[in-house]
């Protein structure tokens, strides 16, 4: 055929080949990507997602350098038997503020996407520091260093600053706070009008149990909020999306 | 291991028209059936378009013939189930909930569909056997010693407001004073109200030690513990004469107990459970054997 003859000429020209090749894959990728960003319907508006607080970026930040998205996924698909054991599928618009997102799609553990609430702080400890011993069944490794390792928000506001870069609305003003809200959510005596008036609806809590701010506590921050900024009480999505 | 030479006549198949050291290689066409193939995905790609969103234009994508789907049929495939178990479930709701384990049909359904809320939402504390976890402060369900009462009332509502939680408003709440960190007692006097608890239980105690700490007993604990240490489950006071422990029995628990206090929470379900869950979960626990 004639036409495959043509062919023959990219074929046996390497660089021609390179060149076509390149620009294949630039198109599709203009087609595939490029929409997300200016589609209207990618993202549905929610009411109730706000970025995180400065403690629970911290605990984000140890969720991913410990490697939990290896085992835990944070996404509950349209499926009845994971609607019925997680609760409400998961809506892009909970993690636009995720960057990098953790869907993730290792499902070894549990899905993470609404375990906020659901268990209690002294639970979270107990579990992280020795998994077995409140869920026999469990292989999750243990986690107890992390009651150790104290932390003090030193870089946390450079960290909102990075993601107010790619687009999370972190205000001046919260960060220029973001330590000082760091402490106030792990302190439950401390004086929280700031960072309720910055941030809205954020839990309170001596997460860890011990006097220290440690990474336990930025981590069940973290854990805690998952899944719980939307009411679905009042919240029904458009199901032709 | 040497095959014969396979020539294939001269022009029935051409070559690619490299020759190395000698060796030329055929030119043959792709098999058909895989050519098929391909055409068929190519064809198959656009039907797909046609019929599901794909296409991105200005403000949407195209949603297709048959539009996104997901949502609708997760929806309808829940609406499925509880149409079928929409009957009992509310003939689970309407009934008096202290009648329930009496009602055979009602406790059969009760058990089993509480036995699965159970796995998936409680056994991360109490266990999947229900046994709890011993010296953790995560109650055993499975003996009849109760904290906050083992009715069913009592149960149903313990599982749905929770309990020492900040989200609900009628979670049961009580707060044992920390009485050694705040310092309401000296290390003397706490150690000889340990010994008074010691001898309560019947364990191995020193006699003088709790003669002094009986007093003690009486002025800073009977308030919830009650005279005798018997408990009240009005204010989830355990009772402290029996062997079962929540945090321990042995001295050097109890010690941490009365100095550093304890603060069990348990979450609230009514947000995440339905009244028929909440409702079947207490049936089942009720039935594990300490129901009242």
């Amino acid at each position: 055929m004639a036409f495959l003859d043509k062919h023959k000429k990219i074929e046996t020209h390497a660089t021609l080949l390179m060149v076509l090749s390149l620009l294949v894959v630039t198109i599709g990728g203009i087609v595939e990507i490029a929409p997300l960003f200016y589609l209207q319907n990618t993202i549905e508006k929610v009411e109730g997602v706000r970025p995180y607080t400065p403690l629970e970026l911290a605990g984000r930040d140890i969720y991913i350098r410990e490697g939990c998205y290896v085992c835990h996924s944070q996404m509950i698909r349209p499926m009845r038997d994971e609607v019925e054991r997680y609760g409400h599928y998961s809506l892009a618009a909970e993690s636009m503020y995720d960057h990098p997102f953790q869907w993730g799609s290792k499902r070894t553990g549990p899905d993470l996407a609404r375990v906020g609430g659901r268990y209690s702080d002294s639970w979270h400890v107990d579990h992280m520091t020795n998994p077995q011993a409140v869920v026999p069944e469990s292989v999750m490794p243990k986690y107890s260093y992390l009651l150790r390792q104290e932390v003090d928000g030193k870089y946390i506001a450079g960290i909102m600053s990075t993601h107010a870069m790619v687009g999370v609305p972190y205000t001046e003003d919260m960060i220029a706070a973001a330590k000082e809200d760091f402490a106030a959510q792990a302190d439950p005596n401390a004086d929280t009008a700031g960072l309720t008036e910055r941030y809205g609806k954020a839990t309170v809590s001596n997460f860890d149990g011990q006097p220290a701010l440690t990474e336990m506590d930025a981590l069940i921050a973290y854990l805690q909020v998952l899944g719980t900024m939307v009411d679905f009480t009042t919240f029904t999505p458009d199901p032709t999306r | 291991m040497c095959a014969k030479q396979v020539t294939k006549a001269p022009k029935e198949v051409q070559t690619t028209g490299h020759s190395w050291d000698g060796i030329e290689e055929y030119n043959n066409p792709l098999p058909r059936w895989w050519v098929w193939v391909l055409y068929l995905t190519i064809v198959w790609g656009i039907g797909y378009t046609i019929f599901y969103p794909a296409w991105p234009m200005l403000t949407s994508a195209t949603q297709g013939i048959y539009g996104p789907q997901e949502r609708a049929a997760v929806v309808a495939e829940i609406k499925r189930f509880d149409d079928a178990n929409g009957p009992i479930k509310a003939k689970l709701v309407a009934a008096d909930l202290a009648a329930i384990p009496a009602d055979d049909e009602l406790k059969t359904f009760a058990v089993s569909a509480g036995a699965s809320v159970f796995k998936n939402n409680c056994a991360q504390c109490h266990g999947s056997g229900a046994a709890g976890v011993q010296g953790k402060g995560y109650p055993n369900l499975l003996d009849n010693d109760w904290l906050w009462g083992g009715d069913m009332e009592s149960i149903h509502a313990t599982v749905a407001h929770g309990i020492r939680n900040t989200t609900d408003g009628d979670a049961r709440y009580s707060e044992m004073p920390k009485f050694g960190t705040d310092g309401l007692l000296d290390d003397a006097q706490i150690g000889q109200v340990v010994e008074y608890v010691l001898q309560l239980s019947g364990q191995e105690h020193d006699a003088a030690g709790a003669t002094a700490g009986a007093t003690i007993f009486a002025d800073n604990c009977a308030a919830c513990h009650a005279e005798g240490g018997t408990g009240d489950r009005v204010q989830g006071a355990p009772n402290l004469t029996d062997a079962i422990w929540l945090y321990g029995g042995d001295k050097a628990t109890l010690t941490e107990s009365v100095s550093k206090a304890r603060f069990g929470v348990m979450p609230a379900w009514a947000p995440k459970l339905s009244e028929d869950e909440i409702r079947a979960v207490a049936v089942y626990v009720h039935s594990l054997g300490g129901g009242e």
